[in-house]
């Protein structure tokens, strides 16, 4: 489904990715993990083209990113993404910031857009808030909402760039519960993440980047029995501390 | 020297010889004074919101145009840009443009105002316009974007409806500033406010400056505390529920 290959990007002189290749398939998870400039975001926002990158080529369900002919924008209506700060639109209410997307880019008219909306909305309980504005909802409540967003245009991938770590403690199941439903119903999904029980729970694979490089890249069941690298198993010690 | 004469009600008297009150006179300049301060609005505001616009686009050179734009228009005084685009740029056009300017154009001292200070304010409009959608977050770019929304796009549907809301008050002081500018154009010869003003208290009732002056003051006020009351409203109105700004109170 996804097939990084060889992507090394630059700002200016310093390089955050060094030769990153891996492969998520369809139906897989893939939680990418690491420290704090590793390049784990950057990446995920090279897979729809929102970062560019100046070495490598990406091919997402058989277009590659990197082809200049490529139609990026209609390629990333096909890859649903979920931001670490939410990124509704706050000008719009729920049931706006459902549709905007459906009918100005899939061309569905307003009332199939609206029932796709509130069909979504329902599936992540919070289809009492339709008519509500984004800042009039919790953190977890607005990534829920950005999640079923996502859904609403019936992506072939989901790419989560850290949906929880902006959210306080108490919020952080409402959106892993979310995460989790959908591993069980097959969708493809690669999520940059530091919840370690979200990986052991449903993660196929576990990449490991470190400074711009994959370090690791293997089953789940390798990753958390004995990680090979050292910066690895230094990493995980310090997040399964406590 | 002697006493000052006072007299507020001159502005209901004749002017001597024309069968014309000083009142008419001022509201012709009123009229002068409000087309052509809303016509440059328009200009400046249709332009800014361009310009400023692609001042923040990904295209390098389109985006160092619209910094030339507005250099050029913010960097030199409003009264010489009037005088520059009324006496200088029919000199320079070919013949025959020039020629046109200068005869056959239609209003040409209204005209020259309004599309001087239109740019002049238009370059100010493209800087508000342009820190209103820098002062967002880069992740709603991201955002419109990871949906399949093109540039044009994510720009109408997301940028631009909370960059406008947020420069909103800076555009009030620029919409207010476009009522008060407009007073330049008498240099040019059009018969706007402070024209009439200066014409009434230089020749024809020199006696009596304060009370015309003050009168003159007080319809500019007017005027610039209504545009102030209707952005207030417009402000109001397009408030969005829930979304607290880090400075709001």
């Amino acid at each position: 489904m996804i097939s990084i290959k060889n992507v090394s990007k630059w700002y200016g002189n310093f390089q955050v990715l060094t030769d990153c290749t891996t492969e998520v398939k369809k139906g897989e998870v893939v939680v990418v993990c690491g420290p704090s400039g590793s390049g784990k975001s950057t990446l995920i926002k090279t897979v729809n083209a929102l970062e560019p990158f100046q070495k490598g080529d990406i091919v997402v369900d058989g277009i590659s990113i990197a082809d200049p002919k490529t139609n990026l924008p209609k390629l990333r209506s096909r890859v649903g993404m979920v931001f670490q700060h939410f990124e509704l639109f706050p000008h719009l209410t729920i049931t706006d910031n459902l549709a905007i997307a459906q009918q100005k880019v899939l061309g569905r008219s307003r009332d199939e857009a609206r029932a796709k909306g509130a069909k979504l909305l329902e599936r992540v309980g919070l289809s009492a808030h339709a008519a509500k504005f984004p800042g009039q909802l919790s953190g977890g409540q607005q990534q829920r909402v950005a999640i079923a967003r996502a859904l609403a245009m019936d992506p072939i991938v989901m790419l989560f760039d850290e949906p929880t770590s902006a959210l306080d403690p108490e919020m952080v199941n409402e959106v892993l519960d979310v995460m989790v439903q959908l591993a069980h119903e097959g969708m493809t999904m690669m999520c940059v993440t530091h919840e370690m029980g979200f990986a052991r729970k449903v993660a196929n694979r576990v990449i490991f980047m470190d400074k711009g490089k994959i370090e690791e890249d293997c089953s789940k069941e390798d990753f958390f029995g004995s990680p090979r690298g050292e910066r690895a198993q230094l990493f995980l010690s310090k997040i399964l501390q406590h | 020297m002697g006493q000052y004469q006072w007299n507020w009600g001159i502005i209901l008297e004749e002017v001597y010889g024309t069968g014309e009150y000083y009142y008419q006179w001022l509201i012709t300049g009123l009229g002068w004074t409000v087309a052509t301060a809303l016509s440059a609005w328009v200009i400046a505001l249709i332009l800014g919101s361009l310009i400023g616009t692609v001042r923040t686009m990904p295209n390098k050179w389109l985006a160092g145009l619209a910094t030339a734009y507005v250099e050029l228009f913010r960097n030199i005084p409003l009264i010489v840009q009037l005088f520059l685009w009324f006496f200088v740029l029919p000199e320079v056009l070919p013949e025959q443009m020039g020629t046109w300017m200068k005869q056959d154009m239609p209003m040409p001292e209204f005209i020259t105002a309004v599309i001087g200070l239109g740019l002049f304010t238009s370059a100010r409009v493209a800087e508000q316009v342009r820190t209103g959608i820098m002062a967002l977050p880069r992740g709603q770019r991201y955002a419109g974007q990871a949906l399949g929304f093109t540039l044009g796009q994510t720009y109408r549907y997301v940028l631009l409806p909370m960059a406008f809301r947020i420069v909103i008050p800076p555009l009030t002081s620029e919409f207010m500033n476009v009522f008060k500018n407009s007073a330049v154009a008498l240099a040019i010869g059009v018969t706007e406010l402070t024209f009439q003003m200066r014409q009434i208290t230089g020749e024809y009732a020199p006696g009596n400056p304060i009370e015309v002056m003050t009168m003159v003051s007080v319809i500019y006020l007017i005027m610039a505390f209504s545009v102030n009351r209707l952005m207030a409203f417009i402000e109001r109105r397009t408030q969005v529920p829930g979304y607290i700004s880090g400075g709001s109170k």
